[in-house]
This record gives C-alpha cells, structure tokens and sequence, in this order.
C-alpha cells in the first residue's frame, strides 16, 4: 500500500532535496533556526554525489562563496533566517548587478533585529525591494505547502539560470517546519550552458570580467537601463498567483505563504457556510501579481490583506488596486500565530452587510 | 636583438592607471609571470578586490570575478570549491584583506583552501585617498589618523604573515618587498612559491609584498622606496615565515 | 471528514512521534494530512507538541485554535489545550500523572488512561505515548488502530524496527482501554 511515490516530509527538507534535484551540488552557509535542517540534509548528501558542502565563519562569507561559485557557472545556493539574510545582501547587490545566478532561501522568523524564531513575513519588503544598495530586483517565490518548497525551489534554479539574477525562495517557520506529503519529481528542463559568459578559466579566448563596477562616461546607466529591461522581461512572463474567484464574489482575501494557508481555511469555511469569498494567493512577490490583483478591483470585489506582519505587501495591493476598491488590512506580528478562526472573524467583519448566508 | 623587456603574456596591453612610484604595477607584473611561467593562464580565475587593485581585470587577460571589499578569500573559495582543477588566486589590499575582511581570510587559510593570495601592504587606504589602515605604523600621519597612528587610539599596526604562518591549513606565508633589484627577485621566487603551493595542493599560499604609496603618503617617489627600507622593513621584517616542505601535503 | 488534534507533553514523552505516526497513518489510508510541530525555545523549555490535520479534502491550515481531538500526556497539556477542544471533541487524557478534575467539560469526551502504568505493564515506560496514540484513534475513530500500526515501520527508526512488535502491543492496549 505505501507504492506510492508520496513521503512525509519536512518543508526545509522538502526545499533541500529539491535543490539536490535540480542538480545544485554546492551549498555554502552558516547555521541559523529555522533552516538548519536544509544544511544538515545537504551537509550528508552533497558529498557523496560529487558536491561540496562548506559551513562558513559568517553569512558575509557564504553569500560571497555562492558569488564565486555562480560567476563560474556551477548551481550553487545559500540558506538562512531573517537575521543572516540581513548580511547577505551586500552579496545579493553584488550578484544583481553582475548578473550572476544563484538561489537564496530565506526561512524567515521574526524580527526587527534577533526577534525570535517564530514564523514571520516581516522580510517582505526587504526581499521585494532588493534588500541591499542598488537599483534591482530579485525574484522571489513564496511557497505555502510542503510540495511547493520542492517545485518553487526546482523553479528557482531554473529562473536564475534563464535571467543570470540571483532568486530568492522566500518561506518561513512554519512552512519550513511543518510536515505534508511530498511527491518528489525529476526535472526535466536540462541546465543551460553557461560557457559563453561565466569564468571558466580564458582557454582560446581573452579573459572574461564578472563585475559590477562601471566608471566610464554612462556605461552604468547604461547597465541599470540594461537590468531595468531584463527586470521588464521577468515582469511579463514570470509572474505567478493563484486565484479562486466565486461567482457573485463578495470579498477577496489576499494572502501568500503560511498566511496563505491559514487564511485559506477560512475561506473553505466561509463558502462551506454559503457565503462567496475569493482567494488570492501571489506565488511570486515580485515580480507581483498586480494585473491580475488588478482585474479583481475592477469587478468591486473588496480585498482583505493577510499577512504576518503589521502591513508590507498590502501596499503593493493598494497601489495595483489604485483606488478602484477597498483594501483592508489583517495583521499579525511574530508572536502570535493566527487560527483560521481569527481570519473567518477578521473576513465576516468586512463582509458587505445585510446578505448572511441561508 | 633579445629584448630585455618582455611584456607577460597574460597581461592585456592597457597601460597600468597607477600613479607614478606605486607598486601596484610591478606587482601585477610579477604575478603574470607567475602565470605565464606556470602555464596557467587558460585555467586562471581570479577573485578581485576592492582598492586601488580593483581594475585587476583590466591589466590581466584572465577570467576576474569582482568581489565585494574584503571578501575575496570567500569568493575564491566558491570558485576553487566548485572548480578544484582551475587556478584561482586573489590579491588584496591591507584594508581589503587586514580589516574588513580579516574575518575571510583567517577562515579560508584555516580550511586550508587551495589559493594563493597576493596582499598588498602600503600601510594606507589608497584608493579612497589615504586614510589609516590597520598596517598604518605607529606614528604615520593619514586622513584619519593626521597626528599619527597612536597605540593607545588605534592598536598597533597587524602583521598578517606572522598571523596566517600559524595556521595549518597555510602551505607558504612570506614578507616580501619590491624596492630594490634584489629584493624584486625574492619576490618574485616568493610568489613562484605561492603558485607552486596551489599546484601541490598543499594549501593556502601567501604572499605579503610590502608597497609604496607615494601619493597617500605624500612623498616623492624615492623618498616613497627609502621608506619602506627604513621604516616598513623594520617593523614588517621579511622573510619566509611558513614552507611546507616536500611530500607534506594538506 | 476534517480532523485535527493537538498532542502535547513533555519533551521526550514521543509527542512527535505519534504525531508522525497518526499523519502518516492517514496519508497511506489515502487522507490528505498536516504535521506542525512546536520547535526550538519551547521544544527545550520542556513541553513538546503538534498538530495533525486529517482531512479528505485540501487541508488550509496546519495550525487550528480550537481542534477537534487532544492527547495530553501532562497536566500542563490538559490546562492549555483541554479549554480549546471543540464541543463533541474527544480528549485523552494520560491518567498516570494527570489528576481527575483538571479538565471539566461535559462537552467532550474525556477518555483517561494511566498511559505510564499500561506502558510498564508491557515491559518499557518509553511505550507511554504509543498507549495514548491506541486510545486516542479508538475512541475518536479517526482511523482504524491497523492504519497506525502498518506505518510503524515506515515511521520508526530502523534501529528500534525490532521493538515494532511491542509497539504494536501498545497501540492496542491503549485501544482496548479506550473501548472500556
Ligand atoms: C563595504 C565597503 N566599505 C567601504 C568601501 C570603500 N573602500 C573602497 S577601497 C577601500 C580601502 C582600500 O584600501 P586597501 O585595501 O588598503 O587597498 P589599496 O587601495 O591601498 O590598494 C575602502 C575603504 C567599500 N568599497 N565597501
């Protein structure tokens, strides 16, 4: 009876074999909760296939060893929590501006500074805005199950090749520490060459430059423009979101990963009762989906916003709706995990009046 | 008629953009000949830095991966990591490698990385006009520090070499200078050494050349070469500090 | 069908472990499932616990408020979570070590089993939380006991697979005290 293909997993570790999938054979990080089971997997499996796995003295250090690895070409990625993300981002700015791929997990907890383990999306703008110096984006995914911890994290690799920009898998504690059924699958997409611009050594041809520094006359907004334009690209054809919009919608949650999850119930429940509420879910946080969020305004439908947080991503729901319909709002700082309950309360509070279900 | 003056292959042509006296330049050149002797330039990738050396992309026809100020020895460890057959080396300033990435350095010598590490001593921050580094000499004026580097407000200037030699995971540490004909050809052997102890797998090899700084130091370019005999030398004596000797490797 | 129970303890009571083995139970009985467990601080300050979610449809949350099934194996379990079961809920309470009276509902079904005391009885006090795990799917018929004694060897480590036997032993003991 257990033929199936389905095990019981951990997120983080979901998230770790994924990236063995991919075909990632080379992690560089520094312990952290919640994450630390992705290194712990990967610091007994990477070895013996072929890979290396290096603890380093400091998130500075790993982010930059990913840099030298990606700039060679090799699929390569670093994991953390909020606090170690924080230190990164001089090499995520580093590795936006000289277009090198490598994937960034960041199992966020709570802040601001040492904060606390417990689940948080306190990191949103910190990942949707770059997080570090400079003019750039980086993809970020957020998933909200088990098994998106293994496709987003297969995507991310794939993503960051096909754009040469680092991607950021953007979970947190609670989806890095639950446990569902996983179903894990081979990629298919081969991995693409890199040889006509990463360092590979200058064998029959003059030496390459992996950089970001650009001094002469215009050539760096030529550069930003250049990024600017790939970031357009990204925009158009990589942006993800789930959407379930009842007939007759009365009210729309908007909500991405384990705020997702929760609100979800919530929604299941309302509709079980009769009542008609949609469900929006951003896969990707940027690029975000604001045209589909969007067309959703356009019909009336009023948007509740839940996040794990005291109010990031709602401003970038606010500024897709523009006006055409009301935003709320629903947050929940680290400390308190909200029950579905919560959200149901938070949902019929807002629900247009005078139309209770039969 | 042999010529006396042989450009290094793996250099480009672009002119060195380093004021006049430095020793930026000569260094540069010793390190492509190290390159071109070993034959190694098609699987050379070097880690650059932040400093006056951060165009080291443009004066080698290499592959250079730029890295952040301090952060050379942990992006060369990705590149040798993930590249175990390519030669990978990193040249670093004082304040690039002595201050805010000491913390690099002392972890990628200590796993015993495969690289080799050209470090630049000038006692000053050159690049962003000559500010006090953790080489500055007790004594030596800079921007910030413009009545001399005092003990009891700064420390005393760190000596690298000694530091790393302690280490197991170094193969070869050496203090060298380039200011005079003898002292460029021990050098130059130092950095042949440097090369070798990557190619033997035996660790980190290092080199400390000891430079000058005209400009930051506000000297004449003579006046610049007399100091490091007399006041670099003393305090940063010369000499090889670590050898691993033969079959020992890592 | 939408089943979701808390199970808490003390740290090395095996709260995880019949969690794990409860979800897996159900996955291989074709239910959709959620395993969350608390971690770090408060796993070390002493108290262990999870939620498990078995539904039949696509489960939202993993975390509930007010679930419908608890299995405290300590008194402080009993005093924080015993309040948030729903009415018709099923509790086991690990009667060993919880006095009577510490959980007054009417509206639940409060199932008491000396967990400690079965569990010596069979040889090995560490069988506690496999006692309670029997009970609590007896009594709340979430899953037939088999579903969960199958898994065993799919959820043990192997280096206890040799003690499957008496863990199964368990399992039934804590059904049969259910039923009674
Ligand atoms: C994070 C960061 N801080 C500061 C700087 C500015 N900065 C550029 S080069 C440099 C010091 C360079 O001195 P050194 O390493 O001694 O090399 P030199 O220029 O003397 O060759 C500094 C502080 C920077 N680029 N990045």
């Amino acid at each position: 009876m257990s033929e199936s293909k389905v095990t019981f997993e951990k997120g983080n570790v979901a998230l770790a074999k994924a990236a063995v999938a991919a075909g990632c054979r080379y992690y560089f990080g520094y312990p952290i909760t919640p994450q630390s089971d992705i290194p712990e997997y990967l610091s007994g499996v990477l070895p013996r296939i072929g890979g290396q796995f290096v603890q380093a003295e400091s998130e500075v250090a790993s982010i930059n060893m990913l840099l030298g690895a990606g700039a060679t070409g090799k699929r390569a990625m670093t994991s953390s929590s909020s606090p170690g993300i924080s230190l990164k981002q001089e090499g995520i700015s580093y590795m936006a501006g000289s277009e090198i791929p490598a994937v960034i997990v960041n199992v966020q907890r709570s802040g601001p500074g040492l904060g606390g383990i417990a689940p948080s999306q306190g990191d949103y703008f910190q990942a949707t805005r770059g997080g570090g110096h400079g003019d750039y984006r980086v993809i970020v995914l957020a998933p909200a199950s088990v098994q998106e911890m293994y496709d987003l994290t297969v995507l991310a690799f794939e993503l960051a090749d096909a754009y040469r920009t680092p991607v950021m898998v953007l979970a947190d504690a609670m989806i890095g520490m639950m446990k569902e059924p996983l179903e894990e699958w081979v990629p298919q997409n081969p991995e693409p060459a890199k040889d006509d611009w990463a360092a590979t050594g200058a064998a029959g041809r003059p030496g390459r430059r992996i950089k970001s520094l650009y001094l002469g006359d215009g050539e760096l907004a030529e550069h930003n423009w250049k990024l600017a334009q790939k970031y357009e690209r990204i925009r158009r054809e990589e942006t993800r979101v789930q959407i379930e919009l009842p007939e007759g919608c009365e009210l729309a949650v908007v909500a991405f990963g384990s705020a997702a999850r929760i609100a979800k119930s919530a929604v299941d429940r309302l509709n079980d009762e009769g009542r008609r509420v949609g469900y929006v879910r951003p896969i990707t946080l940027w690029p975000f989906p604001e045209e589909a969020i969007r067309r959703v305004a356009e019909q009336g439908v009023p948007l509740l916003t839940v996040e794990l947080n005291t109010g990031q991503m709602v401003e970038d729901v606010r500024l897709a709706v523009e006006g055409r319909a009301p935003v709320h709002f629903a947050g929940y700082p680290p400390g308190y995990l909200p029950s579905p309950d919560d959200i149901y309360d938070e949902i019929v509070r807002r629900l247009p009046a005078g139309k209770e279900a039969a | 008629m042999k010529p006396v003056f042989v450009r290094p292959q793996s250099l480009t042509d672009k002119p060195f953009h380093f004021c006049p006296g430095c020793h930026h330049g000569v260094i540069h050149r010793l390190v492509a000949e190290a390159i071109d002797r070993f034959g190694v330039r098609e699987r050379t990738i070097a880690a650059a830095s932040v400093g006056c050396s951060v165009f080291l992309y443009d004066y080698f026809d290499i592959d250079v991966v730029e890295s952040p100020h301090g952060r050379a020895p942990a992006v060369a460890t990705g590149i040798k990591r993930t590249n175990p057959d390519k030669f990978v080396f990193i040249y670093q300033g004082d304040g690039d490698l002595a201050a805010i990435g000491t913390a690099e350095i002392i972890h990628a010598a200590n796993r015993g990385e495969n690289l080799t590490v050209v470090f630049v001593n000038n006692t000053v921050y050159g690049m962003t006009g000559g500010q006090m580094a953790p080489t500055t000499l007790l004594g030596q004026p800079t921007t910030t520090s413009p009545y001399g580097r005092e003990f009891g407000q700064d420390g005393y200037p760190i000596k690298m070499t000694e530091m790393l030699a302690q280490l197991e995971g170094v193969g070869f540490a050496a203090r060298v200078a380039v200011d005079t004909p003898a002292r460029l050809a021990q050098a130059r052997k130092a950095v042949f050494r440097a090369f070798e102890t990557q190619l033997e797998e035996k660790g980190m090899g290092f080199v400390e050349i000891l430079s000058s700084c005209p400009t930051n130091w506000g000297m004449k370019p003579l006046e610049a070469v007399r100091r490091i005999e007399r006041e670099m030398i003393p305090y940063f004596p010369l000499g090889v500090y670590k050898e691993r000797k033969g079959s020992d490797a890592l | 069908m939408h089943h979701d129970i808390i199970m808490a303890g003390f740290g090395g009571q095996g709260i995880l472990m019949i969690g794990n083995l409860l979800a897996v139970g159900a996955l291989r009985r074709g239910y959709r499932v959620t395993f969350f467990p608390a971690y770090g601080v408060e796993m070390r300050g002493g108290t262990a616990n999870c939620t498990v979610t078995i539904s039949d449809r696509e489960i939202g949350s993993p975390v509930t408020a007010r679930p419908l099934g608890l299995v405290a194996m300590n008194e402080p379990s009993v005093v924080k979570f015993g309040p948030r079961v729903r009415a018709g809920g099923v509790v086991v309470v690990n009667a060993s070590i919880v006095p009577e009276g510490v959980l007054d509902r009417e509206d639940v079904r409060v199932v008491r089993v000396p967990c400690n005391d079965v569990a010596a009885d069979l040889g090995d006090p560490r069988l506690a939380s496999m006692v309670a795990l029997g009970a609590y799917v007896a009594a709340s018929g979430v899953l037939p006991v088999d579903a969960v004694a199958e898994v065993l060897p799919e959820v043990l480590p192997e280096k206890v697979h040799r003690l499957i036997p008496l863990n199964q032993k368990a399992l039934e003991a804590g059904a049969d005290r259910a039923g009674a």
